[in-house]
């Protein structure tokens, strides 16, 4: 542990002594892939896919030419990949994935494997393995941002006293009306221990006890005859600026969007944040393997990740584009306060645990239909 | 048969006819017979070939998917065939754990799909939550493990290898037919000892959504019925032309995309949607009470019975219309009232409409997926939106498989019921 | 919106008036249809009481028109009412103040103009090349491309097919015929999941089927035999229905003047039984068209059709293009119906059975 730390100081004092051979390293990556092809891109679509295609694609077909992206939408999950995999019929050549969705994929043997030191040095020449942030970098994926799950309302609807900690969702007494949630067990579990008074760091824990799960169970009856269920991303500001909810959990970056690109009045609550990654993954044996791979390599560089981070509001994996994270494409916004690892937002926050939800989300997700068929 | 003896008694042995060939004509009525017989199979002979392999086999392939499961033989095959002998008391011998060592090790390095040890890990997984850590996490480290004692050894990776319970599912998930997934689909599963016993409370959900399947299909069927008589019985009262006129109401919608109905009745009934900006301008709510009509168990209700309409009022009104009015006409002349006439003699001949159009509906309803699915919202999900959950979602197949069966044997006995009743030739369109 | 240059030409300005007309006509004239129908409908349809009706029999019967009348608005209100909807200027799904009093600028063809500008590359390009971009990358256009092909692919099988094992089954020399009508007419009863299911799985075999070692899901093929098959049972029983009058004497005759299989069929069973074969076909068109859970399960982004584009429209986010489209489909479904109610009469007519 001691030897990796300063090791990564080694790395850092060095980064201005190695800005010569980063230099180099950006003429030699001018002509950013190997293979001309068309890529088929898969991604949550939306404000977000918007972001990947201004910081990723779109450089990514200037320093590469010959090749074609086509973009595609999906809500997750591996169904489509696991069938085009084991149907040997691959045409998504690179899918953005959840981590534990990753790692369940990367398991059962769907996804290629990615060589971490083939992964471009950052600008400040780190090595990719020290310059990815903690637990960003699997056998078969590589993370490209973290975003969270978190609470939100229309600052039009609720005025004066507004809701400032997860417990406040869960109150209807004080703020009656709607509420949205994502449609699963998963955040949601978590959220209502918070709620319920759970620290942070004792969620996970309490979860893998039976009294804790009735605990959050219990807590999600207190506010279920007043929940609308969403199932994907777009849905939840959509659902505030209908009026069909009064709050609703949302994904940070599509209640930013919301605001900075649509001028929407929505306010996010930051306490109780769950955050996760999103990863870049390639399904095994598709006709643009290499391409894929170059693509992947190119889109966490230092760079794109930082760019995409000006377009909404997920912060890069890569510490070196932390410190070049500015602000909102087109308006004086900084983004660095709107990121779910800015400081301020990470007071109370969980890290989603992909290891309890790889182990509980099958019986979980049983638990929660009965309890959602139960009326 | 009666025939062919009443035939043989009646003509004398050597006085048969002949045709002018000499052949004896019941031969050559025979053979003609037998020729127009293949013939008029032969006709069917392509289609029926073709939806063998379109549709019967497919359907085959579920059933043997709900217990034929090899993923655990595929991923530990000399594991598998090791365990197998085991008694089930206690923990496996040291020889079992060495195999199992060994095996999980070489499986670690596949990456074939359906064959790593991460298929294994999701198919354990399944009867003990929280046991695909314990599988992943172990074939990573088995790899050290060099020299015996292996029991010791894999003890000291993670202590849950002491539980006897982890080695039962193990025998269970290496061999390749199962009961597993029809017990899940019934809410029940094996416990400790290997009885079968019904799941937590908390975790059932197949049967309970099953009959709320039933019944709420049944719902649907009666309020069906209780709008298509009433219309079925003012077309075929009316004249010809106007019947026609009106027929359309009820054949445009049979027409129009079920998405389309969908989409209408999610416009119609949303909270912000027609109906609820109806009543609010009637002032019947009030603005901020606007009553939740859709994503919910009303609003499957109210969508399937506009969609599964008219397949009650078209076999009703088929029904009706030969029931000559003079019936009716010669009980009233007789001195019955209206009511006593309509339930004495009207009514019953229109059973058989009723049979048919009530099965159809019902059959029809609880294999409905798509309104659920888009409507349905919390309490509105049916058995088939879990079946397709599975499929696509959670990719337990062979749990999907098994729901899929045993709403296929629920379908298949109402089917055949229909055929005894109203008989398949029976069913028209328009 | 901004409306693209081609949007702005007269055409489109003819076409965007004429559509808001019929906006404003559709709006108004509902309200009217409603209002008279509730209420008046009894009276238009009362038939003649015999003399010994009493007044409280007067009464019910008035009562019975009445429900009856509120039966067929619920049958036919959701389909009109998304018609006037889908030109909503506002993305609601609901009447505005403006659409209610009918302000023309409450009224749009903006949905319209999305069904091809979604997915398009450049929408606001010119000449040939929007023409190009539109038929190549539009969405819904790409949608309805996959749609008529599969469709048209599966009725001329299902059609095929059906109408020669209907001529088999309609013999009454027919062996096993309640068992193989039963077999025939399933995937109709089967719940379109289960059937699904069974495909996703059978399909995806390798080295099973000619051709397609990696198996049918994701092809083209795999959803045009899904679709086929369910398509089979409406042309079974409509062509097997056109030929229960049928007398099959003809055949004979026909045969003893000497004319081989093959001119029979094509001049004596063929014209008979093709009303019924169109319209068995119209059934497995609307059929196909209209499906959605095998293309859920069997298809990729490749082949979406119009209904699986507009369940993932429904189900992520909700907008009146879909209205628009649906509009689409009502008029398109009004053809078809038609078609079928005319080829019905025309059987009827020919056999004497109806005036009509």
């Amino acid at each position: 542990m001691k030897f990796t730390k300063s090791l990564a100081i080694t790395a850092l004092g060095l980064g201005t002594a190695l800005a010569a051979t980063a230099t180099t390293a950006t003429v030699a990556n001018a002509k950013a892939c190997g293979k001309a092809g068309e890529l088929t891109i898969v991604s949550w679509g939306g404000a977000y896919t918007k972001s990947q295609v201004e910081a990723y694609h779109k450089p990514f077909l200037k320093d590469c030419a010959g090749a074609k992206i086509k973009s595609q939408d999906y809500s997750g999950g591996i169904a489509e990949i696991k069938a085009q995999v084991e149907g040997k019929k691959v045409s998504w050549d690179i899918v953005d994935v959840e981590l534990s969705d990753a790692i369940r994929a990367c398991d059962e043997g769907l996804l290629e494997t990615i060589d971490h030191a083939k992964l471009p040095k950052g600008d400040n020449g780190a090595v990719a393995t020290d310059d990815f942030l903690k637990g960003t970098l699997y056998d078969c994926a590589v993370a490209n941002i973290v975003w969270s799950t978190i609470f939100a309302y229309d600052t039009t609807k609720i005025k004066g006293d507004v809701p400032k900690t997860m417990a406040d969702f869960f109150d209807l007494k004080k703020w009656p009306g709607k509420r949205g949630m994502r449609k699963g067990a998963k955040v949601n579990l978590e959220f209502a221990l918070m709620a319920d008074g759970v620290a942070a760091k004792d969620v996970y824990k309490a979860l893998e006890t039976k009294a804790g799960l009735d605990r959050a169970f219990k807590k999600l009856d207190t506010i279920k005859s007043s929940v609308v269920w969403w199932t994907a991303g777009a849905q939840p500001p959509q659902l505030l600026a209908d009026g069909e909810v009064l709050m609703t959990t949302a994904y940070n970056g599509r209640i930013f969007n919301a605001v900075a690109g649509e001028g929407k009045p929505f306010a996010i609550v930051w306490d109780g944040q769950i955050w996760d990654l999103d990863l870049w993954v390639i399904p095994k044996g598709g006709p643009n393997k290499d391409l894929a791979m170059d693509f992947l390599k190119y889109s966490t560089g230092t760079k794109p990740l930082a760019a995409q981070a000006s377009y909404i509001s997920y912060g890069p994996a890569r510490k070196s584009s932390s410190s070049l994270v500015g602000k909102y494409h087109n308006k004086d916004i900084d983004m660095g306060p709107q990121m779910p690892t800015a400081p301020n937002n990470l007071k109370n926050a969980v890290q989603s645990n992909f290891s309890f939800w790889a182990d509980n989300a099958d019986q979980l997700k049983e638990r929660f239909n009965a309890w959602l068929a139960k009326g | 048969m009666s025939d062919a003896a009443a035939t043989s008694q009646s003509t004398p042995r050597d006085a048969l006819l002949v045709a002018s060939d000499g052949v004896p004509l019941k031969v050559k009525l025979a053979k003609t017979t037998a020729a127009a017989r293949r013939r008029a199979f032969l006709l069917t002979l392509p289609l029926v070939l073709f939806v063998l392999i379109s549709f019967v086999f497919p359907i085959g392939e579920m059933l043997v998917r709900s217990f034929h499961n090899p993923v655990g033989g595929n991923v530990v095959p000399a594991f598998a065939e090791s365990i197998a002998k085991w008694d089930g008391k206690g923990l496996p011998s040291e020889e079992v754990f060495e195999v199992f060592v060994k095996d999980l090790a070489r499986a670690r390095k596949v990456r074939d799909v359906g064959k790593t040890v991460g298929n294994l890990a999701t198919r354990v997984n399944y009867e003990i939550p929280g046991s695909r850590s314990l599988i992943t996490k172990s074939a990573r480290k088995v790899g050290k493990i060099k020299n015996p004692p292996y029991k010791d050894a894999l003890l000291a990776i993670d202590k849950r290898w002491s539980n006897p319970h982890v080695w039962l599912v193990l025998q269970r998930a290496t061999t390749d037919y199962t009961l597993s997934f029809y017990l899940a689909a019934l809410d029940r599963r094996y416990d400790k000892t290997n009885n079968i016993v019904q799941a937590d409370e908390l975790y059932r959900i197949y049967i309970p959504i099953l009959l709320k399947t039933l019944w709420l299909s049944a719902l649907i069927t009666f309020l069906c019925f209780m709008l298509a008589y009433p219309v079925a019985y003012l077309l075929s009262t009316l004249p010809l032309r106007t019947s026609n006129l009106l027929m359309i109401l009820v054949l445009l919608p049979f027409w129009t995309s079920l998405l389309v109905r969908t989409t209408a009745w999610i416009a119609m009934l949303q909270t912000q949607g027609v109906l609820n900006d109806v009543f609010v301008s009637l002032r019947l709510i009030g603005n901020e009470d606007r009553i939740q009509l859709i994503y919910n168990q009303t609003g499957t209700i109210i969508a399937m019975v506009h969609i599964l309409l008219p397949f009650m009022i078209l076999p009703l009104y088929s029904v009706m219309k030969t029931i000559p009015p003079s019936y009716m006409r010669a009980a009233r002349s007789m001195g019955a009232s209206q009511t006593y006439a309509f339930i004495r003699i009207y009514f019953p001949q229109t059973l058989p409409g009723i049979a048919a159009g009530t099965l159809l509906v019902f059959i029809l309803a609880i294999g409905y997926y798509i309104t659920p699915a888009l409507v349905g919202g919390n309490d509105g999900l049916l058995i088939s939106n879990l079946i397709a959950d599975h499929i696509k979602s959670t990719l337990n197949w062979s749990l999907g498989a098994a729901l899929g069966s045993i709403l296929l044997v629920i379908v298949l006995m109402l089917y055949w019921l229909y055929n005894r009743l109203v008989g398949i030739d029976n069913l028209k369109f328009g | 919106m901004k409306l693209s240059s081609r949007m702005k030409s007269p055409a489109f300005a003819a076409l965007c008036v004429a559509s808001v007309a019929f906006g404003f006509f559709t709006g108004s004239v509902l309200g009217t249809i409603g209002f008279f129908l509730a209420f008046g409908a009894p009276y238009f349809l009362m038939t003649e009481l015999p003399p010994y009706a009493s007044i409280a029999e007067r009464i019910g019967q008035y009562v019975f028109l009445m429900i009856c009348t509120m039966i067929f608005l619920f049958l036919i209100t959701p389909i009109l009412v998304i018609m006037p909807l889908s030109f909503n200027a506002e993305p609601y799904f609901t009447f505005t103040d403006g659409m209610l009093s009918f302000d023309s600028s409450a009224y749009s063809l903006r949905w319209y103009q999305d069904i091809f500008n979604f997915g398009m590359t450049d929408p606001d390009g010119t000449g040939s090349a929007w023409w190009q971009d539109m038929w190549n990358n539009s969405v819904w256009i790409g949608a309805f491309r996959n749609s008529f092909f599969i469709a048209i692919m599966a009725t001329l099988l299902a059609t095929g097919f059906g109408t020669l094992a209907a001529l088999g089954l309609s013999r009454s020399e027919m062996p096993f015929r309640t068992l193989i009508t039963s077999l025939l007419i399933s995937p109709m009863i089967v719940p379109l999941v289960i059937t699904a299911t069974g495909m996703f799985f059978f399909y995806a075999k390798k080295d099973f089927f000619p051709f397609f070692p990696d198996g049918l899901v994701n092809t083209y093929v795999g959803l045009i035999l899904a679709h086929a098959t369910l398509g089979i049972p409406f042309v079974i029983i409509t062509v097997t229905a056109t030929l229960t009058g049928f007398d099959q004497s003809l055949i004979r005759a026909s045969q003893g003047l000497g004319a081989n299989g093959w001119t029979t069929f094509r001049k004596v069973i063929m014209p008979l039984i093709l009303p019924g074969m169109i319209s068995g076909a119209l059934f497995a068109f609307i059929t196909s068209l209209d499906e959605v859970v095998a293309v859920i399960f069997l298809a990729d982004v490749d082949q979406r059709t119009i209904p699986r584009q507009m369940f993932s429209g429904i189900r992520e986010q909700i907008s009146p293009t879909i209205l628009a489209v649906a509009t689409v489909l009502v008029l398109f479904s009004i053809v078809l119906l038609s078609t079928v109610e005319l080829l019905r009469r025309r059987t009827e007519r020919l056999r004497g059975l109806s005036p009509g």
